[in-house]
């Protein structure tokens, strides 16, 4: 069991500021239901003076991802961008009287949902989005970029502690050694080494990826099946293998080849042309 | 506030006569059973008492029983004389949903050892498929191990069957039955299974005492090696307390095994059907005709598994999630994983694990507070309904 305070707990049970903006001029949105924790940020900013009038949020996630939210939206109300973009991941883990190390990822994704609001008000790429910014740990979607700014804020110098931070290498553990490199470029103990440039090419993080696909199989693809009787649910992505398990009529139908087809045109040309479709037992 | 313990499946309350027998053994009776006075040596027949009894349970002799610290030390003992006594074979067979006692062992003697781990799949429902158990196992095969009931979703396997196909390839069979014993009626004595792992605190006795069931005729190599103790196959001076108490709750179990069995199973169908019917969006993980009759797991969608644990024990209720958070692990359970449970609901699954204990009262209570619970976190949950919307919109 983890030993939370009383100021988390507070804030896991009586969230502030739940909820969205109907008049909200930014939206910043991080993590995904893959991962198991996601933030919706909605803030009002007033464009004269970029002071944030009002600030609310929608999160799935442990207690920790709850209360780092409902802590972020009482820290950043009321400052102007300027002031906010300070408050650190570090800040909202004091505001609630500490967190677990292995928890301290919550209070990231706070910081960063609210660097990614600030990027959509200003019209800007969302920081994950940044083209110069590589793909480290597939698994999570984490990119050098974001390890590189949580090992410099928080000082870190293990792996271990950059998982706790991130995310980063908490899966299938093949990025460690790359998380390894970046940790000494930043704590300067290996000078400009370029990272090896093979998987440098970026295009879409997997979050992102099955962001779209989850999006694209609700809104275009079921409610095509459901009208024959059938439907499909997303099981996984792996690479770009998506997996889905057909229900209903869907299973006993003779074309269920082809519906597996279907599927697979519709995500090419709406998702990714790389994607292809398996059906799993489901 | 009150209290309604539904995580049987992780340890059990120490049954009132258990407690009551295992008093005397830390004041009065507290000698060692190997010493030469009365005093101590008199309690060595207290310990055969308790043997006889276990193995009355299971349906074996007590020649087949070795008393130890627990289900892990009894997984590791099987496994490991297995493999020392059929040297010439490098395979060992297991499922991809066992315990870690089995599945980090496994891991482990395939890292540092080189054995070859043939992992069984599991369906959508947990299920086997049993081709692909008659495949796998092969005259290469030294041990097959594959747990009685799976200890997240309660899925029972196909035990006894899987060990005759084993013993016709000529292979050993381990089954960890931690979950399985005192709730499913077992006769070993008709079985072709070569070792069977318990643990006692998960049938209302007490936390450090376990037993291995060793079939007569089946080779054995130690795995702690001491003094004579258990007829020289376990070192160690006896948990006394521990296997007299062990001793009596296999006693209550098996007394109670058909009316308890009959009874945590209506009131677990009543907690589903509660449950499912007050929670759109939630799902029963694992198959529901072949299960253990005190045990229910439930994906509840579009929400996470810490959060709805932290707000059911701000009720008094006390359950487990497969979900990662919890762990201190970045991935949810395994055992769902391989089920391929749609990450939807993977991160939100609930398991529910009763007791002989369990009362009607505790289940109804149940059924009133987790709904508005699931309600609220899906509430300030941005996913579910029709918000899918992946990125920033307003420019």
């Amino acid at each position: 069991m983890w030993e939370y305070s009383e100021k988390l707990k507070d804030h896991f049970f009586n969230p502030r500021n739940v909820g969205e903006i109907e008049e909200c001029n930014a939206v910043g949105e991080v993590g995904s239901l893959a991962c198991g924790d996601a933030l919706k940020l909605f803030l009002k900013i007033d464009p004269d003076t970029e002071r944030i009038l009002d600030a609310r949020f929608k999160t799935f996630g442990c207690g920790s991802a709850i209360a780092s939210s409902s802590a972020l939206t009482e820290m950043i109300k009321g400052k102007t961008i300027e002031e906010a973009i300070k408050v650190t991941n570090q800040d909202i883990a004091e505001y609630l009287g500490g967190l677990p190390q292995e928890k301290m990822h919550c209070s990231v994704m706070g910081r960063d949902a609210f660097a990614a609001a600030v990027a959509c008000y200003r019209g800007q790429p969302a920081p994950r989005d940044e083209i110069d910014s590589r793909l480290v740990c597939e698994c999570f979607g984490i990119s050098d970029e974001q390890i590189r700014n949580v090992v410099k804020e928080n000082n870190l110098s293990t792996v271990e502690q950059v998982t706790h931070y991130t995310k980063a290498g908490g899966g299938c553990g093949q990025c460690r050694e790359n998380i390894v490199s970046i940790i000494s470029q930043v704590r300067g103990e290996l000078k400009k080494q370029r990272p090896d440039e093979t998987r440098s090419r970026r295009t879409m993080t997997n979050i992102q990826k099955i962001a779209r696909i989850q999006e694209v199989v609700e809104k275009e693809i079921r409610p095509m099946l459901q009208q024959d009787g059938g439907d499909v649910e997303l099981i996984d992505l792996d690479g770009n293998k998506v997996l889905v398990a057909l229900r209903g009529l869907c299973t006993s139908c003779p074309s269920a080849a082809l519906t597996r087809t279907g599927i697979e045109t519709k995500l090419k040309e709406l998702v990714h042309p790389d994607l292809f479709v398996e059906e799993v037992e489901g | 506030m009150r209290t309604v313990y539904l995580d049987n499946n992780a340890t059990t309350m120490t049954a009132p006569e258990v407690f009551e027998a295992v008093h005397p053994y830390f004041l009065e009776r507290y000698g060692n059973p190997s010493s030469m006075h009365s005093f101590g040596g008199k309690l060595a027949r207290d310990v055969a008492v308790a043997r006889e009894k276990l193995a009355e349970l299971l349906g074996a002799t007590p020649q087949e029983i070795i008393f130890t610290s627990g289900g892990t030390e009894s997984d590791s003992t099987a496994i490991m004389s297995a493999l020392a006594t059929m040297s010439d074979r490098r395979e060992i067979v297991t499922t991809r949903v066992e315990h870690p006692a089995v599945l980090n062992l496994c891991k482990h003697l395939a890292r540092t050892k080189g054995y070859v781990v043939r992992w069984l799949s599991v369906d959508k429902e947990g299920k086997l498929n049993m081709d692909e158990v008659r495949n796998q196992i092969t005259d290469q095969t030294a041990v097959v191990s594959v747990m009685w009931a799976n200890n997240e979703t309660g899925v029972i396997f196909p035990v006894r069957e899987i060990a005759e196909i084993a013993y016709e390839r000529g292979a050993l069979v381990h089954t960890d039955a931690v979950q399985a014993v005192g709730k499913i009626p077992m006769n070993l004595d008709s079985s072709s299974i070569d070792f069977l792992s318990l643990s006692g605190h998960k049938l209302h006795s007490v936390k450090g005492v376990g037993a291995l069931y060793i079939k007569k005729g089946t080779r054995f190599s130690p795995f702690i090696i001491g003094g004579h103790q258990e007829s020289d196959r376990r070192g160690g001076t006896e948990n006394v307390p521990g296997i007299v108490g062990l001793g009596v709750a296999a006693s209550l179990a098996l007394q109670e095994l058909n009316p308890a069995g009959l009874r945590m199973r209506r009131l677990r169908d009543r907690l589903q059907k509660g449950l499912l019917e007050a929670v759109p969006r939630a799902r029963v993980n694992g198959n529901l005709e072949s299960r253990l009759p005190n045990t229910l797991n439930i994906g509840f969608e579009f929400v996470e598994g810490e959060a709805i644990l932290m707000r059911m024990d701000d009720k008094g209720i006390c359950a487990s999630s497969g979900s990662a958070c919890t762990s201190g692990a970045l991935e949810p359970s395994h055992v769902l994983r391989a089920m391929g449970v749609p990450f939807t609901a993977v991160h939100g699954s609930i398991r529910f694990s009763l007791s002989r204990y369990t009362t009607e009262e505790d289940i109804e209570y149940v059924i009133r507070e987790v709904p508005g619970i699931i309600e609220f976190l899906r509430s300030i949950s941005p996913f579910g309904r029709e918000n899918f919307d992946a990125a920033c919109t307003i420019h």
